[in-house]
C-alpha cells in the first residue's frame, strides 16, 4: 500500500512561488487502484513526479509500506525505487533495445542474474500479452504496444506500488483499452497497488476501485469511486453518471421529480419497477441513463413520478439503496 | 623551364605522405575520442536538467572548452610545442604533430558528444532513473547506447576535421598530404604534385564519410515498422 501524507511543493514561478501541491493527502490500499484526476494545472504531474521519486517534495512522506521514501539519498533511494514501478507519460523506452531488452532494464539495475533475468522477462511479456514481440524493437510496435511493454518494465523488479502517469493520453480508444486492461491485470495477478494520474475519466470508469480529484494542488474529494457516485454533488459523480437534460416543460406535469442513483445489478434492475407496483404510483424515465463502472452497472435516471403516494414511493427507493435527490424544479406540492 | 617530376616519383611521396596523414589522423582522432567523450558526459551530466545537475561546474567547463575550440589550430600547433617536447622528447615530425592535434579536437569532441548525449529524450532517461539505476548505468545503457549512432557520425565529423587540420602539421615537420601539397605543390608550383594530394584527401575523406555511414547504420538498433 501507499500512503501519501501531506505532501507540498512549490515551484519559483514568473510572478512569485507556485504552490504546485499544497497538502496532498492519499490513502492507497494494497491491491486496490486509485485514479488521480483534475483538470490541467491542478498537480497531476508534480504529483506522480513526487511519487516516482524523480521531484523531491518541499514537505511530507510518501509511505510504501509504511516507510517513508522522500527522505532518502544515494544506494538508499535507488533501492526504495525499485518498490515503485514507474510508467513514465509520454514515449520512454530505449529504441535500440528490444521490447525483451527494455522490461530487463530494472532487472539489471537490481543485479538479477541472467537466467532468472530472462525467465523474468519472460513471465512479463506474457502478462502483458506481448510474448510474441520479445524480439521487436521499440518502432515496430504500436503505440499501445509500446506502452504495455512500459508496464511490464514497470512491473520487473516486482514493486509494491505501480504508478502510471497518463499511461493512455497519447493513446486511440481502442488501444487505451488494452494498456488498461494489462493495469487491471497486474492488481488481479500480482496484487500490485496501482496509482494513475489520468486527466481521462474514462480511466478511471473503467479500472479505478478509489478516485482522487485534484485541484489547484489540493484534494477536493477522496473516496471509493461507487460511494462518489451515490452522492449526486460529488465531482465524480457529474463527470461519471449519465447526463440529465432539464426539461421543466416536461417536469411540470408530475407531481414530483427526482433523480435517482442505482448501482449494482439489482437495483437497476428491479428498484423502479417494484417501487411502482408496491406504492400503485405512475413512474416515467425522463432522462439520464445507464452506465458501467469497472463491472458493476450504474444508472441515473431522472424520473416524474405521478399518484398519492408518489413521495412514499421515492422514499421506499431511498431505502432500498438507491440515491434519491429531489429536483428544485419539480413541483412541490401533491394532490391529496 | 624544367620537365616535370616522373609519375613514378610523385606516386611514390604521395604514397609517404598518405601513410603520415593517415597515421596522424587515425591516432589523434583515437585520442581525443578518449579524452574528449569523458567531458562532453560531464558536461551533460552537469548540465541543468541533467543527472547531476551543478550549474557553476557545468559553466566553468563549458567557458574552457570553447575557449579551446576558439583556439586557431596554428596557435596551438606553436603554444603546445613545450607539452610535446615534454611527452615526446621531440616537437618534429607526424608523430610530434599528434599532440596538438590531439588536444586541439578535445574540446571539439567534448561539444559534439554533449550535443549527440543531450539528444536522447529527458522521459526515456528518467525512467531508468526510476527503474533504480545508478549514474553510471544510465550513462553506459542508455545515454551512450541510445545515441551510439549519432556518436559515431561524431566521430567521423572528428576525424575529417583531423584530416583538415593535419595539413598544417608541416609547420613542424610533421609530413603529411598537406605538408606535400604546399612545399610542392604551391611553392614549387609543381602541379602533379598539388592535384594529386587533392585527389587523394578528397578520397580520404569520402572513405571516412562512407565508413562512418555504414557503422552507424549498422549499430542502429531503431528499425521503422516492418511488422
Amino acid at each position: 500500500m501507499i500512503t501519501v501524507e501531506n505532501l507540498t511543493k512549490t515551484f519559483p514561478g514568473s510572478t512569485g512561488q507556485v504552490r504546485a501541491l499544497d497538502g496532498v493527502n492519499l490513502d492507497v490500499a494494497a491491491g486496490t487502484v486509485l485514479g488521480v484526476v483534475g483538470p490541467s494545472g491542478a498537480g497531476k504531474s508534480t504529483l506522480a513526479r513526487c511519487v516516482a521519486l524523480l521531484e523531491r517534495p518541499d514537505s511530507g512522506a510518501i509511505r510504501v509500506d509504511g516507510t517513508d521514501l522522500v527522505s532518502l539519498d544515494g544506494t538508499a533511494l535507488r533501492a526504495a525505487r525499485r518498490q515503485i514501478g514507474v510508467v513514465p507519460q509520454g514515449d520512454s523506452l530505449l529504441r535500440q533495445r528490444t521490447a525483451a531488452g527494455n522490461v530487463a532494464l530494472p532487472l539489471e539495475a537490481a543485479g538479477v542474474a541472467g537466467p532468472q533475468r530472462r525467465t523474468r522477462v519472460a513471465e512479463l511479456l506474457d502478462l502483458v500479452g506481448l510474448t510474441d514481440k520479445a524480439g521487436s524493437y521499440p518502432d515496430q510496435l504500436s503505440g499501445g504496444q509500446r506502452q504495455r511493454i512500459a508496464v511490464a518494465r514497470a512491473l520487473a523488479a516486482s514493486p509494491s506500488v505501480l504508478l502510471a502517469d497518463e499511461p493512455t493520453s497519447a493513446l486511440d480508444p481502442d488501444t487505451t483499452g488494452s494498456v488498461l486492461t494489462v493495469l487491471d491485470r497486474a492488481r488481479a495477478e500480482l496484487g500490485v497497488t496501482v496509482l494513475v494520474v489520468t486527466h481521462d475519466m474514462g480511466v478511471v470508469r473503467k479500472i479505478c476501485d478509489d478516485v482522487a480529484v485534484l485541484e489547484d494542488g489540493r484534494v477536493v474529494e477522496h473516496g471509493k469511486v461507487l460511494d462518489l457516485v451515490s452522492d449526486a454533488t460529488s465531482r465524480t459523480a457529474s463527470s461519471l453518471l449519465p447526463a440529465v437534460d432539464q426539461n421543466p416543460a416536461l417536469e411540470g406535469s408530475f407531481d414530483r421529480v427526482a433523480d435517482v442513483v442505482l448501482i449494482g445489478f439489482a437495483a437497476v434492475g428491479a428498484l423502479l419497477p417494484e417501487a411502482t407496483s408496491r406504492f400503485g404510483v405512475e413512474l416515467n424515465l425522463l432522462g439520464g441513463g445507464l452506465t458501467r463502472l469497472g463491472e458493476t452497472p450504474v444508472a441515473r435516471f431522472r424520473v416524474g413520478l405521478k399518484g398519492e403516494r408518489a413521495d412514499s414511493a421515492l422514499e421506499w427507493i431511498s431505502e432500498a439503496g438507491g440515491s434519491v435527490r429531489r429536483t428544485l424544479s419539480g413541483p412541490q406540492g401533491v394532490a391529496a | 623551364m624544367r620537365s616535370a617530376t616522373p609519375w613514378s616519383t610523385v606516386f611514390d611521396d604521395v604514397l609517404v605522405a598518405t601513410g603520415e596523414t593517415l597515421y596522424m589522423v587515425v591516432v589523434s582522432t583515437l585520442i581525443a575520442v578518449l579524452l574528449g567523450a569523458p567531458v562532453g558526459i560531464w558536461l551533460q551530466l552537469t548540465a541543468p536538467g541533467g543527472l547531476k545537475p551543478r550549474p557553476v561546474l557545468h559553466k566553468v567547463l563549458g567557458f574552457v572548452v570553447d575557449l579551446g575550440r576558439s583556439m586557431p589550430f596554428l596557435v596551438l600547433l606553436v603554444v603546445l610545442t613545450s607539452l610535446t617536447r615534454l611527452l615526446l622528447g621531440s616537437t618534429i615530425g607526424p608523430t610530434a604533430a599528434i599532440v596538438p592535434l590531439a588536444v586541439g579536437a578535445i574540446p571539439f569532441v567534448g561539444r559534439l558528444v554533449q550535443n549527440v548525449l543531450a539528444e536522447v529524450h529527458v522521459s526515456v532517461v528518467e525512467a531508468a532513473v526510476t527503474t533504480g539505476s545508478s549514474t553510471l548505468r544510465i550513462v553506459r545503457s542508455v545515454l551512450l547506447r541510445e545515441s551510439l549512432p549519432a556518436l559515431v557520425n561524431a566521430v567521423g565529423v572528428t576525424s575529417i576535421a583531423l584530416l583538415g587540420y593535419s595539413a598544417m602539421a608541416g609547420v613542424v615537420g610533421g609530413g603529411g598530404l598537406g605538408d606535400l601539397a604546399v612545399r610542392m605543390g604551391y611553392q614549387r608550383f609543381n602541379d602533379r604534385y598539388l592535384w594529386s594530394t587533392v585527389v587523394v584527401l578528397a578520397i580520404i575523406a569520402t572513405l571516412i564519410q562512407f565508413i562512418t555511414n555504414r557503422v552507424a547504420r549498422g549499430v542502429d538498433r531503431r528499425r521503422t515498422a516492418s511488422v
